[in-house]
């Protein structure tokens, strides 16, 4: 008995590490203050003070952030940045941040935001507002690039790289592309003579249904989460879009096996030349133009997202650039930000990294369309773009969305059923 | 510990004829000198115990009673919640949810209401994996524990899956049962493994049982090799059949080892994240309590602490479970023939 008393314990202290360890570490977050006015607390503090800082983001998969930095370092000797690079993965990057703001870390002075992040750093009162003397002149910048950065009507950080959705279609076969939903749904015969599959986008449960399912609910005039920041998703708008994807799943235009989708599997479908229509980032084109195992190099096209009567409602993506409250360095993070979001950088980041531009007449600059054909169609994808909802709750948001979507795709819900669920939800994830 | 440090005052002294008061004042003073040292040499590892162990779960057990930080509704700002008694525990156990009219049981889609589902799932997933695993690894450690030419190949072949990271190994069988996957493919099927719950499930518990088989068959190997031969010769002599020999030599024999193999990968299934995370993500019914809690740390620490905590009971539960009533046979006897060895 004595053995195992003693083994339980060990058991015990052992399961109870595991367990709990990965939990500690988290304090309460919270603290900010209310700043209605002027800028209070750690925002308004070292506004005016230049030294060496700190630029953090994820894994610098295309090389594009170190040559800035050298650069910036060149011209400004006495306020080098120092770049820390975060892993490749979004959320450990995510959790990476919130310690470190928890930790109230002065040596994270810039740091790049994933847009659906913004609102909750902003809330949690870590991100400094970019008003009075640390202002952000958004003077160019595509408007709902911006609106991914402002909460409450206050700007927390500057647009720095975009993406939109867009409709990759076979000219081969469909020489017009759909402009609306109804269209492409009409165009679905060529594909059953053709023995392919019609429509395809991201309707696996993940980030990337919630995207999807945003873009058909902002398309058809839905909202999910209403201007004054409270769940809207219940109307007949709503309803209608999402039925959209529903009846198609029912008649096959989208196929069944799309319910295990994510871009990777569409992409491929498409390259394969065995899907008519797919909705995707800009990424594909490239792939499809140049990947050994594409069939359709020279026979796809691309345009804007069908909508309602015109282009529809894309969902954005893309990152901010924003400062931290506790930089000790402010002035230098300020025109740090101003420096990686200058059109000169934009046009660098498009042209070395294919990341989109953030400012509009970056996308009629005759270069880079030669380089990146697809930016036109993009321009016009975020330019009707809605930013997926701005909520500081945003991870509990878009579960209520995925989870909600998924069951009316597959048909175990009603689509009334799931969207009286999913505004429920929405409602308790934003009181906690 | 003083019963380690007995023999060694005994083995100590000249004679063992002396007078008993000498004795018992060496014996102290030794001890004391002994346990001084004893403790100096424990405090080191005591304190990393206590900041890699103790700390964070006196910590999150008092995060846990605190209430996640709720949003001012004029600012937008976060704001403390401060201290919430039981309400994380009940928001959990009852799936409660704050709503914005008052308190009432938590919606779809929220993770709240997906507690019970996602235990219901962990024990499910946990009872038939580790239920394959004990038969298909007791057959494999039979195989393994025969003579024959290439064993020691086998035993290195087999031990293949077990040292592949599980990440790796749940982005590779997401590869085999997507849609045009090697599975669909190989068997003309057109399953969607993915889509829908009980196809999710079987994929899942497939890449389990291939992952942690070879583990639990090295366990069950070892038992087995504690069995000396001379017991099946006399059993052999006696006329015993093979199946005899079975049931009645090496059963009861290994059940010390197969039910410490049992626990530990009881413990280690309930605990079970990265094959769904990566597979399924969680969907289809197959979100298990340890994906529920990472799911909730991104939302609120404080809640997800209660959940870990309540996550630690069951298995805590279950771990007693097996020692007191089920494998206390098998701790005691086996550290008995360790002795005896």
């Amino acid at each position: 008995m004595k053995h195992s008393r003693k083994f339980a314990a060990l058991a015990a202290a052992s399961v109870l590490a595991m367990t709990l360890a990965a939990c500690g570490g988290g304090g309460s977050g919270g603290g900010g203050g209310g700043n209605s006015g002027g800028l209070s607390g750690d925002a308004a503090a070292n506004l005016d003070a230049r030294g060496p800082i700190t630029y953090v983001q994820g894994k610098d998969n295309s090389n594009v952030v170190r040559p800035l930095v050298d650069k910036w370092n060149a011209s400004h000797p006495n306020e080098k940045v120092t770049f820390k690079e975060q892993s490749d993965k979004a959320d450990q990057q995510h959790d990476d941040l919130v310690q470190n703001f928890q930790a109230k870390n002065a040596s994270y002075d810039v740091v790049d935001v994933d847009v659906v992040w913004t609102a909750e750093f902003a809330a949690k009162g870590w991100l400094q507002p970019l008003k009075g003397k640390t202002a952000f002149d958004t003077t160019g910048f595509l408007p709902a690039t911006v609106a991914t950065a402002t909460y409450k009507d206050t700007l927390y950080a500057a647009p720095q790289t975009s993406d939109g959705g867009i409709l990759y279609y076979r000219k081969d076969l469909v020489p017009t592309p759909p402009k609306t939903w109804d269209e492409m749904m009409g165009m679905c015969p060529i594909a059953k003579k053709n023995n392919m599959d019609c429509y395809a986008g991201q309707f696996a449960q993940y980030e990337g249904l919630t995207v999807n399912a945003a873009e058909a609910i902002n398309t058809a005039g839905g909202v999910i989460v209403g201007k004054d920041g409270k769940p809207a998703v219940n109307t007949p708008e709503a309803k209608a879009g999402l039925n959209n994807l529903v009846q198609a799943f029912k008649d096959g235009n989208i196929p069944k096996q799309a319910i295990t989708y994510q871009e990777e599997q569409g992409r491929q479908s498409f390259e394969a030349g065995k899907l008519l229509f797919l909705r995707n980032w800009p990424y594909v084109y490239n792939l499809a133009k140049t990947d050994g195992s594409s069939v359709v190099k020279d026979k796809f096209g691309i345009a804007p997202l069908p909508g309602k009567d015109g282009p529809g409602a894309s969902s954005l993506g893309g990152h901010n650039i924003a400062m931290s409250v506790y930089s000790k360095h402010k002035a230098t993070a300020m025109d740090f930000m101003k420096f990686m979001t200058s059109q000169e950088t934009e046009k660098f980041y498009a042209t070395q990294g294919s990341l989109a531009p953030v400012r509009a007449d970056l996308y009629a600059d005759a270069d880079l369309v030669k380089q990146l054909p697809y930016l036109p169609v993009l321009l016009t994808s975020i330019k009707n773009a809605v930013p997926r909802p701005v909520s500081p709750f945003y991870p509990a948001v878009t579960q209520a969305v995925q989870v909600n979507a998924y069951a009316a795709l597959k048909g175990d819900k009603t689509v009334d059923q799931a969207l009286t669920d999913m505004q429920a939800a929405l409602g308790a994830a934003g009181s906690q | 510990m003083s019963m380690q440090v007995e023999p060694q005052t005994r083995r100590g002294k000249k004679g063992t004829g002396a007078g008993l008061e000498n004795k018992e004042v060496g014996q102290d003073r030794k001890q004391k000198t002994q346990g001084k040292v004893a403790l100096l040499l424990i405090v080191p590892s005591l304190i990393v115990l206590g900041i890699v162990i103790v700390y964070p779960v006196i910590d999150a057990i008092v995060m846990s009673l605190q209430k996640d930080a709720g949003l001012d509704p004029v600012t937008g700002s976060f704001v403390a919640g401060g201290f919430a008694g039981l309400y994380n525990y009940i928001h959990w156990i009852f799936e409660q949810c704050n709503t914005p009219n008052g308190q009432a049981s938590c919606p779809a889609g929220t993770l709240g209401s997906q507690f019970w589902s996602a235990t219901g799932t962990t024990f499910l997933l946990t009872v038939i994996t580790v239920a394959l695993e004990t038969v298909i690894g007791f057959w494999m450690a039979i195989i393994m524990s025969r003579t024959f030419r290439g064993r020691s190949a086998l035993r290195a072949a087999v031990l293949v899956p077990w040292a592949i990271p599980t990440a790796v190994t749940a982005k590779l069988w997401f590869f085999i049962f997507a849609f045009d996957g090697i599975a669909n493919t190989l068997f003309h099927t057109s399953i969607l493994w993915t889509g829908s719950e009980v196809p999710a499930r079987t994929a899942i518990i497939i890449a389990d049982v291939w992952k942690t088989t070879p583990f639990m068959a090295l366990l069950i190997l070892a038992g087995l090799q504690m069995i000396p031969d001379d017991v099946y010769e006399a059993a052999k002599v006696d006329g015993a059949t093979a199946w005899q020999r079975f049931t009645q030599i090496t059963l009861p024999l290994v059940k010390p080892a197969l039910m410490v193999a049992i626990l530990f990968r009881t413990l280690d299934a309930l605990r079970m994240y990265d094959l769904p995370a990566i597979m399924t993500a969680g969907a289809n019914g197959t979100t298990t309590l340890s994906i529920l809690v990472v799911n909730q740390i991104r939302i609120g620490f404080n809640s997800a602490a209660a959940l870990s905590t309540i996550t630690f009971l069951i298995i805590f539960i279950v771990a007693f479970i097996f020692v007191r009533f089920l494998g206390a046979n098998a701790v005691e006897s086996a550290t008995n023939s360790g002795k005896a060895k």
